[in-house]
């Protein structure tokens, strides 16, 4: 006998949705865990950030959101076990888990991981110099904030232009924090519009194609230096580094399993469904493609969890998948995966990013022949959606290409 | 920080040690159960500040050690002493083997004097294979491999949790550690009268462990030191846990006069090093880590094993050899000033600590002062951190996991904080629990840390706890 019917790995907007949504579809045993000690995930230290417009009709704060999301799991009776952290994921719907009270395994019909996204830390970016304390990432900032009134530094340098960074900027302003300025290496800011009046309105300098060549510092950081677009260095006297964004999938599970990740986008692979190599295994949230907003990721959850709510009907899923095959400066495709199932897929639409910015032709092509194409800019960490063709089920090769400067 | 107990000036101690790193702690270990009254004297805020905090945790078997010389000497007792004590210091070894790869035929043409130097070393287990039988060993090697060494013995141990075991059994037995100590002066008069930044000591002998200021102590000892200290940084990149599979030995190139190379190597807590470096400079303080070294490392790696490249990086990080213009070890006795100078512990002094400790208690024993009786040594326990061994999370009762990535619980850090040797920084503390150790760099603990961690390190995580101090 198995523990739940589905077990949902990771308590955040996608996790909740999700759990709820195979409630409602009737699923009778939904068991959700999370290793933090409530539920919301990412959201809970956004004190600051609007969520829950689309989801709930209105706006809710950070924690709240959490608070309401959790309301709204309990409520639809899902099994919500906090403290569970999975410390291994096998093939086949069994799960390792470590709690306060001792260890254990759980197995379900399915299971559904949507464990989300982190910022890459200083180490993984390779950034030179020193190893002081105060080198932090907008997450761990904003949980100083908001799980312990406490701050990690008082005149940062901020580094990165994605919509994470103006939060960082906002936390920083928000807590008696004055940054020294914050530098994208990237030639444009990579959130657009935004970076052209905000920075300049807290009056923080704010530098396009500028890199953070080194930090120094013995015991906390003491000086960041920048290199800026035209080679010229500058040392800027700080106590601390704010790296924002350059989010990656918190896949650690699946790393270590055979289910392996997708090179692209460094979480698992997924199909339309958000189906993983072992058909068991489903994911969705920031887990499959790193940063998307809360709302996104609700939907996410939403729509995965009605698809294997109906994926429980039958024996799972043995059709091979085909490959959703795309190349550099492409980074990522989710789904990478597309199994014939003749049912409406959860993800409408297929999801890219690309490397770096470039002007091109993007286009689809299925057994060779384009079925698709656009031709425009296409910016880093900025979301490119292209509809599923539903004749890309019935295709032997499924392909993206995109041309530079067609 | 919690305030150190002021030196008191009055209190006589047979030993003051300059230096808290792995050496100054295998010494303090040594003569607190030959039952001296010992004090350590370090300038950090924390013990390993020096070039212990950073190594390739290889506990050498001194295979490739120069013949004859103190260094092979101290490197195999040293290890002897450490497999024979781990049971009552609760010390770790993961049984790697190594292999020496060579990846041109010029570099198999050597393997066979390499072998026959390791023999004359008197290291057993030494064995010349063909590329398919290391490659048996170590499936993930690169199929340009030429031939291979196997050094079986040549393993891994944690390197921070050792040196805390050598000095935790020192201060159980009465040694005192002062930290935020510097020694700034000394002047022998029948005793050492040494001044620190944290006030006056007296002590009968003195043992100069200071590795990267060996020089600088003898020279505020008032000797001439016979050697000039010339560090060699070393940078690594530590590899996800994925790595660990692909890496079940340590694989070492063909060593060259200048270093023993880079070294493809599994940890003790389930990573992968790629390292080090070695790069003369002269700066005592800084190790900083440089990309484009990072990348060429990286990209060594990747020749090495190749799955290697598709596995992301969880830490970097750089540490200074204490290396001098000479490759030997410089150990100096100074009878009529009862003093020891522990120089140059270049690149095997994890290894060849509690050998040192012992050649230390030798050359003291010249020095004619009445022995004290021995005493026997108390166990230690310390938390185990290796992933070879159980782990705090795996019993019912931690509390929490604080650290997601590298599973440590909210006992272990709280047992950290009230442990004989505390941490003094935050180094300490993740050296002392892996906290933030992991892939996420704390991204999901590091706030938790700077809670649990207030008003007890040296520079605080928060910034308003700086105001209070
Ligand atoms: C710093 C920051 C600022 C942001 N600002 C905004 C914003 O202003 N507006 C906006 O719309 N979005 C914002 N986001 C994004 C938003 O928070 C995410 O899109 C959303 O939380 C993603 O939901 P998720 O369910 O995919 O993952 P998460 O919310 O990350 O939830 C994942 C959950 O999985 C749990 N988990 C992970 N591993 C395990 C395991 N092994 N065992 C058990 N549990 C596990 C975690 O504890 C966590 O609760 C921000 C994100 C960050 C990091
Ligand atoms: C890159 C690298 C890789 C290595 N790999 C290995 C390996 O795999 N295996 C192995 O066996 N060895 C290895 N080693 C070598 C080993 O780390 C060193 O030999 C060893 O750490 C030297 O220890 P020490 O105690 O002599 O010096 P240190 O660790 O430098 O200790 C000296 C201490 O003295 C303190 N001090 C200095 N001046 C003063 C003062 N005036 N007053 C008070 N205190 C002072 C310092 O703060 C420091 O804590 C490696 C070293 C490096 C750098």
């Amino acid at each position: 006998m198995n523990d739940a019917d589905v077990i949902v790995i990771g308590g955040g907007p996608a996790g909740i949705a999700a759990a709820v949504e195979l409630r409602r579809a009737g699923v009778p045993r939904v068991m959700l865990l999370d290793r933090e000690p409530q539920l919301g995930g990412a959201t809970r230290h956004c004190s600051h950030s609007p969520f829950g417009m689309r989801e709930f009709g209105r706006v809710y704060l950070g924690a709240a959101y959490g608070r309401r999301l959790t309301a709204e799991a309990t409520r639809a009776g899902v099994d919500v076990r906090t403290g569970h952290s999975v410390v291994r994921l096998d093939e086949g719907g069994r799960l390792d888990i470590a709690t306060p009270e001792g260890l254990g395994t759980l197995t379900a019909r399915r299971i559904l991981v949507a464990t989300g996204a982190r910022e890459r830390p200083r180490a993984a970016r390779l950034i030179s110099g020193d190893r002081p304390v105060g080198v932090v990432t907008t997450g761990t900032l904003q949980s100083y904030v908001a799980f312990h009134g406490l701050m990690p530094f008082t005149r940062p340098l901020i580094v990165g232009s994605e919509l994470v960074s103006l939060s960082a900027l906002l936390t920083c302003l928000g807590h008696g924090a004055r940054p020294v300025a914050m530098a994208e290496p990237f030639p444009q800011a990579l959130a657009g519009a935004p970076f052209s009046w905000f920075p300049a309105l807290a009056r923080v300098p704010f530098h396009r194609g500028t890199e953070l060549v080194d930090i120094r510092g013995t015991g906390r950081v003491e000086a960041a230096t920048l290199r800026h677009g035209d080679g010229r260095l500058e040392t800027l006297a700080c106590d601390g580094v704010l790296l924002t964004g350059r989010f990656t999938p918190e896949s650690a599970l699946f790393l270590a399993s055979p289910v392996g990740l997708d090179p692209g986008s460094a979480g698992p692979a997924v199909d339309q469904d958000g189906r993983t190599l072992d058909p068991v295994c489903f994911a969705a949230g920031n887990l499959l493609r790193a940063v998307e907003t809360g709302g996104w990721s609700f939907r996410e959850g939403q729509a995965v969890g009605r698809a294997l709510a109906r994926d429980l009907a039958a024996d799972p899923c043995a059709t091979a998948p085909i490959p959703v095959g795309f190349e550099e400066p492409i980074k990522l495709v989710v789904p990478s995966l597309l199994r014939p199932t003749g049912q409406k897929a959860a993800l409408a639409d297929f999801q890219l990013r690309v490397t770096r910015a470039v002007r091109g032709r993007l286009s689809l092509e299925l057994d060779g022949r384009e079925v698709w194409a656009t031709v425009r800019q296409f910016l880093p960490e900025r979301r490119i959606l292209v509809p599923i063709p539903p004749a890309a089920f019935a295709a032997g090769s499924v392909r993206f290409r995109l041309r530079e400067n067609v | 920080m919690r305030p150190a107990t002021p030196p008191c000036a009055t209190d006589d101690y047979d030993l003051a040690i300059i230096g808290a790193g792995v050496v100054g702690c295998a010494v303090a270990r040594r003569f607190a159960l030959a039952g001296a009254k010992v004090v350590v004297i370090e300038k950090g805020s924390d013990i390993l500040s020096g070039a212990s905090k950073a190594n390739s945790a290889i506990l050498h078997t001194g295979f490739d050690a120069p013949p004859d010389s103190l260094e092979l000497e101290l490197v195999k007792a040293g290890r002897a002493e450490y497999l024979a004590d781990r049971e009552s210091l609760g010390l770790s070894l993961v049984e790697t083997g190594a292999l020496v790869c060579a990846w041109t035929p010029e570099e198999a043409g050597r393997l066979e004097a390499i072998a026959a130097q390791g023999h004359a070393n008197g290291v057993e287990g030494l064995t010349l294979m063909t590329a398919s039988q290391a490659r048996a060993t170590v499936p993930g090697l690169s199929g340009r491999l030429v031939a291979a060494l196997e050094v079986r013995d040549e393993h891994i141990i944690d390197p921070w949790t050792a040196p805390l075991a050598y000095l935790t059994q020192a201060v159980a037995l009465g040694a005192r550690l002062l930290r935020q100590a510097e020694l700034l002066a000394g002047r022998y008069e029948g005793g050492w009268h040494l001044t620190t930044s944290a006030g006056d000591i007296r002590a009968r002998a003195a043992v100069n462990a200071a590795g990267l200021y060996g020089d600088e102590v003898d020279r505020r000892l008032g000797f001439a030191p016979d050697f000039e200290i010339r560090p060699r940084k070393g940078q690594f990149v530590v590899l996800d846990k994925a790595a660990f599979g692909h890496v079940p030995r340590i694989l070492l190139p063909v060593p060259t006069e200048i270093t023993k190379g880079v070294v493809v190597c599994p940890t003790a807590f389930g990573n992968v090093l790629i390292g080090p470096t070695a790069e003369e400079q002269d700066d005592r303080v800084r190790a900083t880590v440089e990309r484009e070294a990072l990348e060429a490392l990286l990209a060594r790696g990747a020749q090495i094993v190749p799955a290697l490249a598709a596995i992301p990086v969880t830490a970097v990080y750089a540490g200074l050899r204490p290396a001098t213009e000479k490759k030997h070890y410089r150990v100096t006795t100074r009878p009529e000033q009862r003093a020891i100078t522990l120089g140059g512990i270049r690149s095997t002094g994890l290894s060849a600590a509690l050998g040192l400790a012992q050649h230390a208690l030798r050359l003291h024993d010249a020095f004619g002062l009445p022995a004290r009786p021995r005493v026997d040594p108390p166990p230690v326990t310390l938390p185990n951190l290796t992933e070879t061994g159980a782990r705090d999370w795996q019993q019912p009762g931690h509390g929490e996991i604080v650290c997601h990535c590298e599973l440590v619980t909210r006992r272990e850090i709280e047992a950290a904080f009230d442990s004989t040797v505390p941490p003094g920084d935050f180094g300490g503390l993740r050296r002392r629990t892996r906290a933030g150790m992991g892939r996420c760099q704390g991204f999901y603990c590091n706030a938790r840390l700077a809670e649990m961690s207030r008003g007890r390190l040296a520079v605080p995580l928060a910034v308003e706890d700086r105001d209070e101090a």
